[in-house]
């Protein structure tokens, strides 16, 4: 079982290897410049930088990141679920349709609360 | 002790040959990467009425080769340029950044079966039973690398590139995760190389209503009455039906999947007029390049999952026992391959027209989207397939 993943592991090592090879070779290959204070400073389409570097932003950002979390882990809970739905029908029935449809009523609850209270609403 | 029986026990015989598969896998993407950019431009240049790249090709001839050279060149330029780091950045985190980003995009190929089988070796690197919550996993791993570039280059325009990237990316991957789910509830298989076989026996999943039974000799033999006799006998109610269901499913896939790789209409955190270059405005040299190699890394493994989840895979069509008349074994599997790449590519080359074709999307517009549509009609699609799969015979 946990064999199947050596593979996965060995890939892991391949593409990070990759990755740090490719940066360390820049870094020793590629040219160096003298550094000035205009070229340390961030990009800002050449004018002086003002203020913090990470400025306030909209909570919005938060909210989909938290109905993200919920909503996702809906459907992870369905993945068995529609793996097992075929067998399950032709032995025991319907039932299991019901069932996920009563899950899924439930949370869509939440979702239209969400966006009742304008969660999504990005033009407010 | 002989090194050849060393080499064939089971333990090593694994390590080494998913060694090479790995290699040998990574040293293609590469070799896609480059020529796909290669592609972007020149289509581009097409749609636009340009000419595009067409002076780089062996150096010191002289020779062009319609600018065929111009992506090693590239590659050049990037691996020699100043490995700049502005003094405000986080460092530690500005350099783990674009690994990060590029990293997932490679590993997804891991589980994605890419041909049949080679000298008994079968072309997947790992064989692994949950195959597509894999995908999903390591996929949704990449928003790390552009939240984070975002947040250590400590500059105002990646940090707002950044956080929309990752909403974005958050946003459509609930459509992505939800519309698969009618390709498993047909299948029963989370297994990726399972569903292939799935699709070699009964079609595609987007075209369900092929017939078993129809092959190429079939077709070839130029029989109308047989023919048609395999499309009478393979068919039902359902599988028509489900035809509903899988033209959605798939539909909903890859439209979220230009989203999750932000490609255009949905290249937001890259929309040059308002962000200048998004989360990777700061980053030089092979940083810049790893962005970039992930960028493009994570379309073609999306248009991997997209081949094998809906297009058959490695499977030529209408080859129902896999079997390639006239064609020996080794041969065989390199054709499986070289099928495999032939979808990925002819997907590529959808998603290059479709960004030289189509508009940016605005913010909420975008969101709205994601959110509202594809989310419920998604939702709505596997409760379809529910039904179908239930109720009618």
């Amino acid at each position: 079982m946990l064999q199947d993943y050596t593979p996965v592991l060995l890939h892991v090592i391949i593409a990070v290897g990759f990755a740090t090879v490719a940066m360390i070779a820049n870094i020793v290959l590629g040219r160096t410049g003298k550094r000035n204070p205009t070229k340390d400073s961030v990009y800002e389409c050449g004018m002086v930088p003002e203020m913090a570097g990470q400025p306030r932003f909209s909570v919005k950002f938060y909210l989909v990141a938290m109905l993200f979390i919920l909503f996702d882990i809906e459907i992870v809970f369905m993945y068995p679920w529609a793996v097992v739905y075929q067998d399950f029908i032709a032995e025991s029935g319907t039932i299991i349709l019901w069932s996920m449809l009563s899950f899924v009523l439930i949370l869509l609850f939440g979702y239209v609360y969400a966006i009742k209270k304008g969660a999504l609403d990005w033009s407010r | 002790m002989n090194i050849l029986n060393v080499m064939m026990q089971p333990e090593v015989f694994l390590v080494w040959t998913s060694l090479a598969k790995s290699i040998g896998l990574l040293a293609v993407i590469l070799g896609l990467v480059s020529y796909t950019v290669y592609a972007e431009r020149k289509i581009c240049a097409w749609i636009q009425d340009r000419v595009g790249p067409n002076r780089t090709g062996i150096p010191f001839t002289g020779i062009r080769i319609q600018g065929l050279g111009q992506p090693i060149a590239d590659a050049l330029k990037l691996l020699l340029k100043e490995n700049f780091i502005p003094a405000e950045v986080n460092k530690f985190y500005y350099y783990i950044a674009p690994k990060l980003s590029m990293v997932p995009a490679i590993l997804v190929l891991a589980v994605l079966p890419f041909g049949s089988s080679l000298f008994g070796i079968p072309m997947v690197i790992a064989d692994v039973n949950i195959g597509v919550l894999y995908v999903f996993a390591v996929s949704s791993l990449g928003v790390y690398g552009i939240v984070l570039a975002g947040w250590a280059s400590n500059s105002k325009y990646p940090f707002l590139g950044g956080i929309r990237s990752s909403s974005q990316m958050i946003s459509y991957e609930l459509a992505l995760g939800l519309s698969v789910i009618p390709v498993f509830m047909v299948c029963g298989t989370l297994s990726l190389p399972e569903i292939v076989l799935w699709q070699r026996e009964n079609g595609w999943m987007v075209f369900p209503i092929w017939a078993k039974g129809l092959t190429w000799d079939l077709i070839l033999s130029g029989d109308i009455g047989a023919i048609a006799q395999t499309f009478t006998a393979g068919f039902s109610l359902q599988r028509i039906l489900l035809w509903v269901p899988m033209i959605i499913s798939f539909v909903i896939f890859l439209i979220a999947m230009f989203a999750e790789t932000n490609r255009a209409p949905f290249d937001l955190p890259e929309a040059e007029q308002e962000l200048v270059g998004g989360y990777h405005t700061e980053y030089s040299g092979m940083g810049f390049a790893l962005f970039f190699l992930g960028e493009y890394a994570a379309m073609i493994a999306g248009s991997g999952v997209i081949v094998t989840l809906f297009l058959g895979g490695w499977s030529f069509p209408l080859i129902p026992d896999g079997s390639l008349p006239g064609i020996p074994g080794v041969l065989a599997g390199l054709v499986n391959i070289g099928v495999f790449f032939a979808k990925i590519i002819a997907l590529l080359i959808f998603f290059i027209w479709v960004r030289w074709t189509v508009p940016r999307f605005r913010y909420d517009q975008l969101m709205k989207l994601g959110w509202y549509v594809f989310f419920e009609l998604a939702l709505v699609n596997i409760f379809i397939a529910a039904f179908v799969l239930a109720y009618i015979k």
